[in-house]
């Protein structure tokens, strides 16, 4: 009997299916349901940026662009990035604009990984960074991080989850979905590690803007690293504008023009609408991010107090929008059964830690991108769903 | 800035209670901040921001009024008289080609017309008015008219 199923490549076959996609498909049977489940801003894209999209349309700017993107674009993120990263990237070589940062992260490792290079990645993680490199046929090696330090990245593991072979570390700093944020000094000693070993870094820092307390660094701005780091950024997060589809990636120029190769084959080029909206989101959109992530930051403050209060354990993330709680104490099943018995009792979704791997076992991730009207009332459910537990 | 309001400046309309549970404050404590906000002249009351196309029997204008500034006091003595009149929603002093920006509005435009020249225009030390009449409302105070309703097609839960 036919079965077109045989098709199908041994290593897509093999991917595991993203506990968020099963953990979605059940909150869309349930009529109204609170969602802390989601990753992305409750805000609309500010309108200034959404107007500069459709001025391009009514100025007929429908057509591809550059493969490496629009050189306006490139021009003003490269002062961006040398204004708030303090990294200094040629517009013409080494910035490459791409289809949100999924692609980008995407074309690095295709542009780098060799079949059995090894990448280190910390957890809990974005659910994309494993599979992105079964894709390309390497071997990920997670290293897991915990609450006990907010879940930075301490580097002496790192040291010691390092073996022969390893190419890549992959860094996500504010880390979703813990919020988690490694400090300068720790990044300092990572990257001479890194440089020691011959590492390359493949840093996303789309929640750079969303970061809380002090200011972010990126480990490209550290003493030569910007040699060895492909930085990757995009506009979904900070600006809103996850429905755009556009990140940018910026590194050496022979690592770019890698990436570029794979890039113009596989997507020739990020939309040009949202492209002319990039600018407009980086030239005039400074004031729109910092209404938005003060409003976050408000949000914040509230959920952690109130899951500590409720007996969830939760540590103040330091950066992104999510609270990363541990299942209250006590609780003898695991992430999912919490979650899902949270959803029936009570009908308000939270994501299970173990979407984002293995590590994540004992937490939900709760996103308070919500109304606060949204956030108390999910709460306090989450608070009655405890109580009903009598643990 | 004061915590209470900025919460309040965010639009979102929130119970005393439901603004203590945000803030991690308790209700008395948000209830004396709103009295010192009124006290400082701050917070100068509460009202809902009500579409002003939905009532069809209240006119709105937008007058503006040239007045002669006085020796002492300047423009003040004219502006708060003026402004004590139950028909001027708003009044502002300007600069530019006028002095005074007065928002009132009426049951019809025969009360606005007639409130401009036996009230407004024979005021001693006014010199000229101009009224203009709105006609529609697209934005309110920082509310759009015509809202953009949410996308429905967003994903409930996603990475």
């Amino acid at each position: 009997m036919y079965d077109p199923q045989q098709f199908v490549a041994k290593h897509v076959a093999g991917l595991p299916r993203s506990g968020i996609r099963d953990f979605f498909a059940i909150v869309s049977q349930m009529k109204d349901a609170i969602s802390l489940g989601i990753g992305e801003p409750d805000f609309i894209t500010p309108w200034h940026i959404r107007e500069a999209a459709i001025y391009a349309l009514e100025r007929g700017k429908t057509s591809y662009t550059d493969n490496r993107g629009l050189l306006k674009l490139r021009q003003v993120l490269a002062d961006y990035i040398g204004k708030n990263f303090g990294m200094g990237y040629k517009p013409e070589n080494e910035i490459l604009v791409t289809v949100g940062v999924s692609e980008a992260l995407d074309i690095a490792l295709r542009a780098v990984i060799n079949p059995g290079d090894k990448v280190l990645y910390h957890e809990p993680c974005y659910v994309s960074y494993h599979p992105s490199v079964s894709l390309v046929h390497g071997q990920a090696i997670p290293i897991a991080t915990s609450a006990a330090d907010d879940f930075a990245l301490d580097p002496d593991k790192v040291i010691e989850a390092w073996e022969p072979g390893v190419k890549v570390l992959i860094l996500n700093f504010p880390t979703n979905p813990t919020g988690g944020v490694t400090d300068r000094t720790k990044l300092e000693k990572l990257a001479k590690f890194v440089i020691e070993k011959d590492i390359l870094v493949i840093s996303d820092e789309v929640y750079a803007e969303l970061t809380y307390e002090g200011t972010h660094t990126s480990i490209a701005s550290l003493p030569g690293m910007q040699e060895r780091t492909i930085f990757l950024h995009g506009f979904s997060k900070a600006w809103a504008m996850t429905g755009f589809r556009l990140g940018f990636a910026c590194g050496p120029a022979p690592l770019v023009e890698a990436m570029m190769k794979v890039h113009q084959y596989a997507m020739m080029c990020a939309p040009i609408l949202s492209q002319e909206a990039g600018v407009e989101a980086i030239v005039n959109g400074a004031q729109s991010v910092a209404k938005m992530k003060e409003q976050y930051q408000r949000r914040r403050d509230y959920i952690t107090r109130r899951f500590n209060e409720i007996g969830l354990k939760c540590h103040v993330p330091k950066g992104t929008f999510y609270a990363f709680p541990a299942l209250p104490k006590g609780f003898q099943g695991k992430s999912m059964d919490f979650c899902q018995g949270l959803l029936n009792a009570e009908k308000v979704a939270v994501v299970p830690g173990t979407a984002f791997g293995p590590s994540g076992e004992g937490f939900f991730r709760a996103s308070f991108s919500n109304s606060y009207e949204q956030l108390i009332a999910a709460t306090e459910a989450i608070e009655r769903y405890v109580g009903s537990l009598k643990l | 800035m004061n915590p209470v309001l900025k919460l309040l400046l965010e639009g979102e309309p929130l119970s005393t209670e439901q603004m203590g549970e945000v803030l991690g404050m308790s209700e008395v404590e948000v209830a004396v901040e709103l009295e010192k906000l009124k006290e400082e002249g701050v917070l100068l009351g509460w009202r809902p921001i009500i579409n002003p196309d939905f009532d069809e029997d209240v006119v709105r204008a937008v007058i503006e009024v040239k007045i002669s500034p006085e020796r002492e006091g300047g423009f003040d003595r004219l502006a708060e008289r003026i402004s004590k009149f139950d028909r001027v929603e708003t009044c502002y002093l300007m600069s530019g080609a006028y002095d005074l920006m007065l928002v009132i509005h009426a049951e019809n435009l025969k009360r606005i017309a007639s409130f401009v020249f036996e009230k407004l225009a024979t005021l001693e030390g006014v010199v000229s008015t101009a009224t203009h009449f709105m006609l529609k409302a697209y934005k309110e105070q920082g509310y759009l008219i015509a809202r953009a309703a949410a996308p429905e097609d967003k994903p409930s839960v996603s990475p």
